[in-house]
């Protein structure tokens, strides 16, 4: 008689290996079982893409417009991101637009102002959004006020920080080429392909290796079909898109505009490291730990406390990042950046992309997904001569529609238990 | 009768406790919550811990899984005192307890239930495989068969096999004592039957195990020894399978049954609140 657990090696039979249906079936339970993901993400964009492109063939279902949707919505996108983490918390940034603003002005006041560099520029910026964020997360965890309330104040307080640096109706003007280009030039066409081939083949060949890895273990695998079906999938949806955007999109034609948008390296960069410590490390276990159960994290010996301070440093760091982006879109800071609807497109990005607002479930792909809906919706209603008023109130009832899928799924997840 | 005794069977009587309290106080400010408790936990046995709401059980068992010291007496584990002033204290002797309300994260597949707060990790990585691989292991050799898949969500687990898991945890890390606090409470019939199994087997691989339970049938189903709570203090620690469910009962309800229990008031009941727990006492 042994008292150590794992004695007894069960010899485990070959390794399952689960096939194309047994994947779309699990798939269905999962859907089923309330857990949908992306899922109506996914298809409201389709059908938004489909919808646009049929009232608008000229303009909507171009490669300049394509292009466009991707220098938009990246600054949501980067916002939405760095709101996921205090989302999968079950907490709340409503300073973050602001953070991003005040950071930005940061970097504008010091390039404009002192003669920075833009990189001492941009870590000044980061840097502002980190001291923010660890303000933040500090009064949350240590003094225990609801970060509905702290963020609230922080709404208030850094709006007029940025309005005090900014001036009252100015803005200012960023100084040389480096931060404009961020979200306005493009890659060279050859280095496009690079980042295509970078990407298809890592997302194909790191699948593969974790398939061989576990089967040679004799844990359950997807079979190879499975996975040369997803990676095809995946390397068609990149290589088109990068066709797309290789071409020749000016619309004057005077100057050439091609290639891949810079900031799509940002994006990709962000995503991946991002996804990367959220999945890869304890700490983003801890995470989604703590957004499931805080009590269970806790007793379980995790640093709960630190663990929230760290998701509400990194919100306010990556608005920190927006900031950089929303300062380049535009090429100056004004009292307005971050401000008005760009938080709450934000947030209404990550719930729309499927990230959950009660905690414990999102992604960082569902901020990019999200993005792509919210810009897809305000550019494809814009160009059909519809008011802003009309692009607001339709944001707000898709915002409305995923929260409810959101807080649907979650009850049929509960009821699905035992 | 002759059975106030804990009459340890004679191929038991060279098993000493593996984990022993002596004389335990606990007060809360002015309550007395534990008055000179002595508890015997052995190993490849069933302790059932009884007693009715307040009798002090949660308390003994937060004293021993380090939630909060005692105030005075003697813990022994394997024969020498320990001092356990944390959990993870506890954890590090082979000390686990699976607390009522389980503390799983439903959005946590089984597999990130069982390694929370202890993921393995390579080069600070999570080792997914590993982790995998060993929780199967565990739950294979407990011979549980009713969950499909290590990956499946905690949410989509009914009791039974939340239950499961969450003893799965707790036996995970080689641990020598396992603490279940009503494992039972919320689980139907069938279900109650596969965890009681579960705890049985349990200590039949030699683990301690200490049950809390309000069930007089699961207690008396699946216990080698029964400690009864009675208003903060021990009143017995008998074989389970000397006594009957109505001796049990009364014992909790009245602190003494028969010649099993508290001395009446008026004979120095505060004194002589013997446990008469200690093996081979009496023949």
């Amino acid at each position: 008689m042994t008292t150590t657990a794992v004695s007894e090696t069960t010899g485990a039979p070959a390794p399952a290996q689960i096939g194309l249906v047994d994947t779309l079936k699990a798939y269905r339970d999962k859907v089923r079982g309330g857990d949908i993901g992306s899922l109506p993400a996914i298809l409201g964009l389709v059908a938004l893409v489909l919808f646009f492109s049929l009232k608008r063939p000229n303009n909507f279902p171009t490669a300049f417009n394509f292009a466009n949707l991707i220098t938009q919505g990246a600054a949501v996108m980067v916002l939405s991101m760095g709101l996921i983490f205090v989302l999968l918390l079950g907490e709340i940034d409503l300073s973050a637009g602001f953070t991003a603003g005040t950071s930005a002005a940061v970097m504008a006041k010091f390039m404009a102002n002192h003669g920075w560099p833009w990189p001492l520029g941009m870590l000044a910026c980061i840097v502002t959004g980190l001291v923010i964020g660890t303000t933040i997360g500090t009064i949350v965890t240590r003094l225990g006020i609801p970060s509905f309330v702290v963020t609230l104040a922080g709404f208030l307080a850094l709006g007029g920080v940025q309005l005090a640096i900014v001036g009252e109706g100015g803005s200012i003007q960023l100084p040389g080429k480096a931060v404009y280009n961020l979200d306005n030039a493009n890659l060279p066409i050859w280095l496009g392909w690079v980042l295509f081939l970078v990407v298809a083949g890592g997302f194909a060949g790191l699948n593969y290796y974790r398939i061989i890895a576990r089967r040679r273990i004799g844990l359950a695998t997807s079979s190879l079909s499975v996975w040369a079906l997803k990676s095809v999938t995946i390397a068609v949806i990149l290589g088109l898109a990068t066709a797309f955007l290789s071409k020749q999109r000016s619309p004057a034609s005077v100057a050439s505009i091609k290639g891949v948008p810079d900031v799509v390296l940002l994006l990709l960069f962000l995503l991946l490291s991002l996804t990367f410590l959220l999945v890869r490390t304890p700490l983003g276990r801890h995470i989604y730990a703590i957004g499931g159960n805080a009590e269970a994290a806790r007793r379980a010996g995790i640093n709960v406390p630190l663990t929230k301070t760290f998701c509400f440093i990194m919100c306010s760091t990556m608005a920190g990042v927006a900031g950089i982006v929303y300062a380049s879109n535009a090429n100056s800071v004004s009292a307005q950046t971050g401000g008005g609807t760009d938080l709450l497109l934000a947030v209404g990005a990550a719930v729309i992309g499927g990230c959950s607002l009660f905690g414990g479930r999102g992604r960082i792909l569902d901020a990019v997904i999200g993005g792509l809906v919210v810009v897809v919706i305000s550019n494809g209603m814009l160009l059909l001569n519809l008011k802003d008023a009309y692009v607001q109130i339709f944001s707000g009832l898709v915002l409305l529609v995923a929260a409810s899928v959101d807080a649907i799924s979650r009850r049929r997840a509960q009821a699905s238990g035992g | 009768m002759t059975i106030a005794a804990d009459q340890a069977p004679s191929a038991e009587a060279g098993n000493a406790p593996l984990l022993s309290l002596r004389g335990i106080n606990k007060s809360f400010g002015a309550i007395e919550v534990l008055r000179s408790v002595d508890l015997d936990i052995r190993a490849g046995e069933v302790t059932a811990l009884v007693g009715d709401n307040g009798a002090g059980k949660s308390t003994l068992i937060k004293g021993l899984a380090g939630i909060y010291p005692y105030d005075s007496g003697t813990y022994s584990y394997e024969g020498r005192e320990v001092h356990v002033h944390s959990p993870k204290a506890a954890n590090a002797l082979g000390i686990e307890v699976v607390y009522q309300d389980l503390a799983l994260c439903d959005n946590l597949d089984i597999v990130h239930n069982m390694f929370l707060g202890r993921e393995e990790t390579e080069h600070g990585l999570l080792d997914e495989v590993s982790m995998e691989r060993k929780a199967g292991e565990t739950l294979a050799g407990l011979s549980v068969r009713t969950v499909k898949s290590v990956r499946q969500r905690v949410a989509s687990l009914s009791g039974g096999q939340r239950q499961t898991v969450a003893i799965a945890r707790a036996v995970l890390w080689n641990s020598r004592v396992v603490i279940l606090d009503e494992p039972t409470a919320a689980l139907g019939v069938a279900q109650t039957e596969q965890v009681l199994n579960l705890v049985r087997r349990l200590a039949d691989r030699g683990l301690a195990v200490l049950l809390i339970s309000h069930n007089m049938n699961d207690v008396l189903q699946v216990a080698d020894s029964i400690a009864v709570l009675y208003l903060g203090q021990m009143v017995a620690q008998v074989r389970g399978d000397s006594v009957t469910n109505s001796q049990v009962v009364e014992l909790i309800t009245a602190g003494r049954s028969g010649d099993l229990g508290m001395v009446p008031a008026g004979a120095g009941a505060r004194t002589a609140s013997t446990s008469s727990d200690e093996p081979g006492d009496n023949s």
